[in-house]
């Protein structure tokens, strides 16, 4: 019941704020986003972590094509679930300066999208998952359109049909395996496992690429990541939070829960091409991070090269890369939602987002530079910060699997340090430019949002074992799955 | 089966209407006339009867089409108010809506090919005169001429097809004509063969397949905007529902030797109407040949043809209906301002009425298929059919055109929300038309969430 209680709390909430066209949507937005964190509290007390999937909900939808709303969380799943509830609020929070047209609609569209996310995270049947991942879609697409910056049609678009390509993919590689599951078919997660490596390597392999590509895009992993940039740049910061916070770990996720499991052997047998794409993103968005000029963007290439770790530690198919990935998306989620809304409040005083026009912030803010200092190391993983830990286990594992891929996914601490305390520098520090001389410091909603981000920030780098706890035998059932 | 004499009844009653002056209460009537034919269409379910010698026979699949042709009909009616009203010739028209409603049950539930004809005839001889119920418009009259000239001319070689299959069957009930052909049908197979192909050409002329499909964005363009609803909804659904009625019982046993024609249609019809849907300024004509690809989509069904290809369609057609009325509804409110609407048309439609526009964007997200809405269950279980019977290309290549579906749909999503106009009045909608956009909203979301409510009925 939990379950189905954190699934539609949002949705029933977003129906109300449909209706509502004044500014006061933003507080009920914010109320019910709380009531969702404090939902998903309640499951991490009763969570037992020893157990697999639990707070299961299952009924029957099309009973003659084998379709269930078939819902449970394991550890894996509760990380992403409290990552989600985590931000959410924090999302809401740090868009209260704004002055949304149609404040309703744009309320009622995040909820929805949290819903969905939270589906997908949750949904132990393919066609479920499916369906959730494409809801998804929806919400952030018209927040981009309605709410977004310039040039959002074409951009929006493209962000749009990329996706969907993707998605569709998956759906052609799901309906394959629904036709191998063995007896009556059916879309149950056991089943598509079972389908899935009862298959030949070869035809595993077909499958994995229909999977991997739609999990690819969502990351992004490099090639497919030239929608991103565009996007992150042109979204409304809410928007920007959610698709970089959350949304991309749904490909992550994806890889996790419905890739590795369903095809072992296509990913033994493409894992070292899918880890070697992953490790040339990591060096390619690097590269592009340091030279950009535009804040957001910088912040979105730095996105791809985080990202492209996680995968690489994924495809490592080894426990300790497993349990950095669940670390790192934590991390990331939270790193990210700050950086965005750092810059966010940059471009609200100075109406700007270009680095070479900013400079000498924290003579103005000292408290909003000391907040900054916080995020941006725990970003560039230093030690005690929440990025280390999950770097530090990604990169171990890349380096035990393969030494010289190790050495290109480490340039990522490197270069990452270049690029983000740089332009730390450039903005924050150095001489007051004409654009930041009347900077004002953090107000108290933007301390609401930063402080419990930084804290964030270093609880988990000083303190990860509850997080790690919670999805160790989650990730430990996933490596019996596969035999290793 | 008394669904037939309601409508026809109505059909009549429509007629002394204008005699006796009693055209007010031609609408209630009609509202109440074909709730009462759906309602009798429900109590035939499961008794799979013959009638008139068995002309007609109302088993599942012709009662669950029947069904959803009447209430098709009943939503397009409280959509169409206004074109009967602004007419001095209701009557007329609304007699002939209902000969074309009963040609279109005859066409679902025929189980001989003399009524399959009849159905046809009916259904179109009436739309020809529909087509061209503006007659001030010369683009009226011409979507009548051509669609009359085209209807002909593909109900020529249907016929001749017809005349063929008697050839060799000597027979034109389909149970007879299925029991020969699996009997064998020896040296006169060339013959089926050639009346097959021609059945299938006439056929695909009704539902606009290509390279049959000339004709119908002119002829959707040029005719009244609710017509055109009434022909890419009730016609379609009608026309597709005789076509695999035909094929399913006949032809099934010698699938082998047309299948690739089929399949050719459907590729065809897939590819052409998508690209060329991109490129249409005219929302209508988008619809038209977005109404084409849709045909192209059913068609997969009938290449796959298996056991829940019937139970596809079905839910096809009905996703395809809520969408497409909501479109249509949309299109004639922009309408009443602007004639010819392009897409431009839509621009700031967010602003000026956020019912309309939230209505059209569930409308273009479902027919574009998009989830949760009943266009994306539609389509995969469309997949699902194709892939039972090992049509995975088919498969890739409806992926792949759904994607450039997208970029034709979207364009009206991004007009209504994006971009900004210089009208700053609101759209107003008639009460009936809210109406009928509320309750394809509810069934467009209904079916997508609840495939089940059709999945398996038939």
């Amino acid at each position: 019941m939990l379950t189905l209680l954190l699934i539609f709390w949002p949705l029933v909430a977003s129906l109300v704020f449909f209706g509502i066209k004044s500014e006061e949507a933003k507080k009920w937005a914010l109320t019910a986003s709380i009531i969702e964190f404090a939902i998903s509290l309640v499951m991490v007390v009763l969570f037992d972590p020893s157990q697999g999937a639990q707070f299961v909900v299952k009924y029957s939808w099309v009973e003659s094509l084998g379709i269930n709303f078939h819902l449970g969380i394991d550890g894996i799943s509760l990380l992403l679930v409290l990552l989600t509830t985590f931000l959410t609020p924090l999302i809401i929070l740090s868009s209260f300066k704004h002055q949304y047209e149609n404040a309703g609609s744009f309320y009622g569209l995040v909820l929805v999208m949290e819903m969905a996310l939270l589906g997908v995270f949750a949904a132990l049947d393919g066609f479920l998952f499916y369906i959730f991942w494409e809801m998804a879609l929806i919400p952030i697409y018209f927040i981009c359109l309605r709410w977004g910056g310039v040039n959002r049609g074409p951009v929006t678009l493209k962000f749009f049909i990329y996706t969907l390509a993707g998605s569709l993919i998956m759906l052609v590689g799901l309906i394959y395996l629904y036709f191998q599951t063995p007896g009556s078919r059916t879309f149950d997660i056991n089943a598509l496992y079972a389908a899935g490596q009862s298959l030949p390597a070869s035809a595993q392999g077909w499958v994995f690429w229909a999977m991997f590509v739609a999990f690819a895009i969502k990351m992004p992993i490099f090639p497919f990541h030239t929608w991103q940039p565009d996007t992150y740049h042109t979204a409304p910061t809410p928007g920007t939070m959610l698709l970089s916070g959350i949304m991309l770990k749904m490909g992550i996720y994806g890889v996790i829960r419905w890739l590795i499991p369903v095809v072992p052997l296509g990913v033994e047998r493409w894992d070292s091409t899918a880890l070697t794409l992953s490790i040339i993103g990591i060096v390619y968005a690097s590269l592009l991070a340091i030279i950009q000029k535009d804040l957001k963007r910088l912040i979105a290439y730095s996105s791809i090269a985080h990202v492209g770790l996680i995968a690489a530690g994924i495809f490592t198919l080894d426990r300790i890369g497993l349990q950095g990935a669940m670390i790192q998306m934590v991390s990331h989620g939270i790193v990210i939602v700050g950086l965005f809304y750092a810059i966010d409040i940059i471009a609200a005083r100075t109406s700007t987002q270009e680095i070479s026009s900013l400079g000498g912030i924290r003579n103005n803010a000292p408290v909003f530079a000391s907040a900054l200092i916080v995020i941006v190391l725990g970003s560039v993983a230093l030690p005690l910060t929440s990025g280390f830990v999950g770097e530090f286990l990604l990169i171990n594992a890349v380096f035990q699997h393969n030494t010289y891929g190790g050495v290109f996914a480490g340039t990522t601490m490197i270069l990452g340090a270049v690029y983000m305390l740089r332009s730390f520098q450039f903005t924050m520090l150095g001489e007051v430019s004409t654009a930041t001389k009347t900077f004002a410091d953090l107000d108290t909603h933007e301390k609401w949002v930063l402080y419990p981000i930084v804290a964030a920030v270093v609880l988990i780098g000083i303190f990860p074992d509850p997080l790690m706890n919670i999805s160790e035998a989650a990730v430990d059932n996933l490596l019996t799955i596969i035999g290793k | 089966m008394n669904s037939i004499f309601v409508l026809s009844g109505l059909a009549v009653f429509s007629l002394l209407a204008e005699i006796l002056n009693f055209r007010r209460a031609i609408f209630p009537v009609v509202i109440i006339g074909l709730i009462a034919a759906a309602g009798l269409l429900v109590l035939d379910w499961n008794r799979d009867a013959a009638f008139f010698s068995n002309m007609l026979t109302f088993d599942n699949y012709a009662v669950a089409f029947s069904i959803v042709i009447a209430v098709t009909a009943l939503l397009w009616f409280l959509m169409s108010r206004k074109y009967f009203e602004d007419s001095a010739t209701v009557t007329d028209r609304v007699a002939l809506i209902f000969f074309s409603l009963v040609g279109a049950t005859f066409m679902v539930s025929y189980s001989n090919l003399a009524m399959l004809f009849l159905g046809i005839e009916v259904l179109s001889i009436c739309l020809y005169v529909l087509a061209g119920s503006n007659f001030t418009s010369i683009f009226s009259n011409e979507a009548a001429f051509k669609y009359f000239l085209m209807g002909s001319f593909a109900t020529g070689f249907l016929l001749f097809g017809i005349a063929m299959i008697y050839g060799v069957t000597a027979s034109f009930d389909l149970a007879t004509i299925s029991s020969v052909i699996s009997d064998g049908t020896g040296d006169k197979e060339a013959w089926l063969y050639t009346g097959i192909i021609l059945l299938i050409v006439g056929l695909a002329f009704k539902i606009s397949a290509v390279p049959f499909h000339f004709w119908a964005p002119d002829v959707y363009e040029g005719s009244p905007t609710v017509v055109t609803a009434f022909m890419s909804t009730i016609v379609k659904i009608a026309a597709f529902a005789a076509f695999f009625r035909l094929f399913n019982t006949c032809f099934s046993t010698v699938y082998d030797e047309w299948v690739g024609v089929v399949q050719i249609l459907t590729v065809l019809t897939l590819l052409v109407s998508n690209i060329t849907a991109v490129y249409q300024h005219s929302v209508k004509r988008m619809l038209a040949y977005s109404s084409v690809s849709h045909a192209g989509y059913l068609l997969i069904s009938l290449v796959a043809m298996n056991d829940i290809s019937a139970s596809s369609i079905l839910y096809y057609v009905s996703a395809y209906a809520s969408a497409t009325i909501i479109a249509f509804t949309v299109l004639h409110n922009i309408e009443s301002e602007e004639e010819d609407a392009v897409v431009d048309h839509f621009n700031g439609l967010a602003r000026r009425n956020p019912y309309l526009a939230a209505c059209m964007a569930v409308s273009m997200l479902s027919l574009a298929g998009i989830p949760p809405l009943a266009g994306f269950f539609g389509k995969y279980y469309l997949f699902t059919v194709a892939f039972e019977s090992g049509y995975v290309g088919l498969v890739l290549l409806a992926v792949l055109t759904s994607l450039i579906g997208i970029y034709y749909y979207f364009r009206i999503i991004i007009a209504m929300y994006l971009k900004s106009t210089d009208r700053t009045t609101s759209v107003e909608v008639p009460l009936q038309h809210t109406i009928v956009l509320a309750i394809c909203m509810l069934l467009s979301l209904g079916f997508g969430l609840f495939p089940g409510l059709l999945v398996g009925l038939i």
